[in-house]
């Protein structure tokens, strides 16, 4: 008998079930009158982007502020990687994507609508490492930099290593080259310097999110590499500035194109931008490393959020323009602290003269502004 | 009997539903293996068999790019039997000492410990194995086993730390707990009046043990085995943090090495085109190395258990 009652149970169960989905039954019709005495919010938008791990803190920093002064939109912001975003805002299965790296042609090609890159900041790649007794700001040129990461230069006290640090004891220690396993943009932009100053990396290595280092191991992530550099003396890598300086590694100045020694600060990266300012062209996809400039710092590159010029939905679309017309000046500001540098102004403007081409359905979505 | 008739139906019911959740698993696998094999067709088109035993990996989008799969198939089967060797005479040990040898107050307490260590998450075994088993390693086991082995081609070169040996070491750790756990329920279930007889014709404990019990458990030693394999070669945490993810086929375990499941989760999330479809075609040959690696050990089960000394046993 009990094997009975347990089935009309799940009938009576399914049947309530089949009920609520029309609205017909008084359970739904309490929880619909239940919503209504709630104060109805203001007509609400949510954004959802993906991308880039990179601009990740600042984009995080800016979504708390910009919701808490813009009620009623919310936006959504998952730093799953570069190619992730160009991903999805390929297949519009966000409303904005994020990447380091500009998209290729042949990317901005498969998409199914024009997309516009957006600069939002500033970053840059440091070169750090752990050697007893050497103080901070060792100087290093592209040359021998692209020598350690090639494999040819392979001791602390090799001389092309000395000759630039008159004054240091540098140790006959191994050089242990440390590198991202994971695909990163800090990968590709360092790559991308390595190349542009190396035509020896060019050949044998070249630039990506992931490369086939011909020396040393590889760690997963910022924190990997610098986990990795603390507890190996005699080991070399590379991170983001921003996370160099908030674990307090020491890094090298390095030569930049005008020949002077230059430490990775936000002034100097802010000096790249503004030295490469003739090269940018209207569409903004551009490498800035290997900057001309007196106090460029060398490896920075501009990391940008991908939108589509003519979008569908109207009210969604204005609110990601606003967004982003908010970041790209009021924004700025809260960069500083997280270690991010701020767009110069002259890029700004050229920021501004994309954002206006954004429109719904052909209509633009930012008039007035 | 008016019951009869609900009874069978509620019969049929169970059975109908049992079935399905034992049709999910296998439609789940197919599917699994569909959308690997869809996914990365490129690849397949491009390589066919050469993706397999090629041995260079270069994402690098241009003349160099091409994509092999052997040096990860390499470090996968290297660490994994790397850590079986050192992962199986401890658990054994630790599953004979808790079934046979140990008294009923320490049996308990010893058990869940050993059971414990298999709920750590593996990123912890992860920061464990880099922080603290890393110097352990770099400053005392590593100088030795160059020094008085490094003659042989395993302990040549120079150790930089993250390499296959440390990987295998936190490795056998991980898969300890599995293997020494089961083995302990197989010893347990070794009837008493084989022990007995053991016994009662004069033999020692140990003899008991080597002749009697262990033979007896051979097939579901095996089978603790197996398991603890399963868990080595799928291991992707742990291995990615430690196994220094230089794609090579060294014989020195002092040298780094990638797993097929560490390239995955370090490339897979920016990778595109090209290198989509090679990673995912990793993941297909990652699943058919665990199905051909299965059936192998089943059927290494299944003459062990064939062996005399096991007759008793299906």
């Amino acid at each position: 008998m009990s094997v009975r009652l347990a089935t009309v149970a799940v009938f009576a169960g399914l049947a309530v079930l089949g009920c609520k989905g029309d609205g017909s039954s008084p359970a739904a019709v309490g929880s619909a009158s239940q919503a209504a005495k709630l104060p109805s919010p203001p007509a609400d938008v949510s954004l959802n982007g993906s991308g880039a791990t990179f601009p990740n803190p600042l984009y995080q920093k800016w979504v708390a502020a910009y919701q808490a002064s813009e009620k009623g939109v919310r936006i959504n912001y998952q730093s799953v990687g570069s190619g992730a975003g160009i991903k999805a805002i390929s297949d519009r299965t966000v409303d904005f994507g994020a990447t380091d790296a500009p998209m290729t042609d042949d990317q901005l090609g498969k998409a199914t609508g024009k997309i516009l890159h957006i600069p939002t900041t500033l970053g840059a790649v440091v070169v750090t490492y752990n050697v007893k007794d050497v103080p901070d700001h060792l100087k290093i040129t592209p040359d021998v930099l692209a020598g350690i990461f090639l494999g040819d230069v392979k001791k602390w006290n090799d001389p092309r290593i000395t000759a630039l640090n008159v004054g240091v004891k540098l140790p006959d220690q191994a050089i242990g080259v440390s590198w991202r396993s994971d695909g990163s943009g800090t990968t590709a932009v360092f790559t991308d310097y390595l190349c542009h100053v190396s035509t020896g990396f060019k050949d044998k290595v070249g630039s990506a999110t992931s490369v086939k280092w011909p020396v040393g191991s590889g760690s997963k992530g910022n924190d990997g590499v610098t986990n990795q550099i603390k507890q190996t003396p005699g080991s070399i890598g590379y991170v983001e500035l921003a996370y160099a300086r908030q674990t307090k590694l020491p890094t090298m100045d390095l030569r930049n194109k005008a020949g002077k020694f230059v430490e990775a600060s936000l002034e100097a990266i802010a000096a790249a931008a503004a030295g490469s300012l003739g090269k940018i062209p209207a569409d903004m996809r551009i490498s800035i490393v290997d900057a001309e400039g007196q106090a460029a710092y060398p490896i920075a590159a501009f990391t940008y959020i991908l939108v589509y010029e003519d979008a569908t939905d109207a009210a969604k679309a204005g609110a990601l323009a606003k967004f982003l017309w908010w970041g790209i000046h009021d924004g700025q500001k809260l960069g500083g602290p997280l270690h991010y540098a701020a767009l110069p102004s002259e890029v700004v403007s050229k920021a501004e003269v994309l954002l206006k081409l954004l429109k719904a359905s052909g209509k633009p979505l930012l008039e007035g502004k | 009997m008016p019951g009869w008739r609900i009874g069978n139906l509620g019969d049929r019911l169970f059975r109908g539903i049992a079935a399905t959740f034992a049709t999910i698993i296998v439609v789940v696998l197919l599917v699994i293996a569909v959308a690997l094999t869809q996914a990365s067709r490129e690849t397949l088109s491009a390589y066919g068999f050469g993706f397999v035993v090629g041995q260079d990996w270069n994402p690098v989008e241009g003349a160099n790019e091409v994509y092999g799969a052997l040096p990860f198939v390499w470090g996968t089967l290297v660490t994994s039997f790397l850590a079986l060797a050192l992962a199986v005479p401890i658990s054994v040990g630790i599953a004979v000492f808790i079934a046979e040898l140990a008294p009923e107050w320490i049996r308990t307490p010893t058990g869940f410990v050993v059971e414990l260590l298999a709920a750590v998450p593996s990123v912890i075994y992860g920061l464990w194995g880099f922080f603290v088993l890393r110097p352990v390693l770099i400053e005392h086991v590593d100088p030795a086993l160059s020094r008085w082995l490094g003659f042989l081609p395993f302990f040549r070169g120079a150790p930089l730390g993250n390499d296959v040996l440390l990987a295998s070491v936190v490795l056998a750790i991980m898969i300890l707990p599995t293997i020494s756990s089961v083995s302990r329920e197989i010893l347990r279930a070794v009837p008493n009046t084989l022990r007995e007889a053991a016994l009662a014709l004069g033999a020692t404990k140990w003899e008991m043990i080597r002749s009697v019990v262990l033979p007896y458990a051979k097939s579901g030693l095996t089978g603790a085995v197996i398991l603890g394999l399963g868990r080595a070669l799928g291991e992707t945490m742990a291995v990615t943090m430690l196994v220094g993810n230089k794609p090579s086929m060294s014989l020195s375990v002092f040298e780094p090495a990638a797993t097929m499941a560490s390239i995955i989760a370090n490339q897979y999330p920016e990778a595109q085109g090209r290198q989509h479809s090679a990673l995912t075609e990793i993941g297909l040959l990652l699943f058919a190395l665990t199905l051909v690696l299965n059936i192998l050990a089943r059927l290494l089960v299944w003459r062990v258990g064939r062996l005399p000394g096991d007759a008793g046993r299906a």
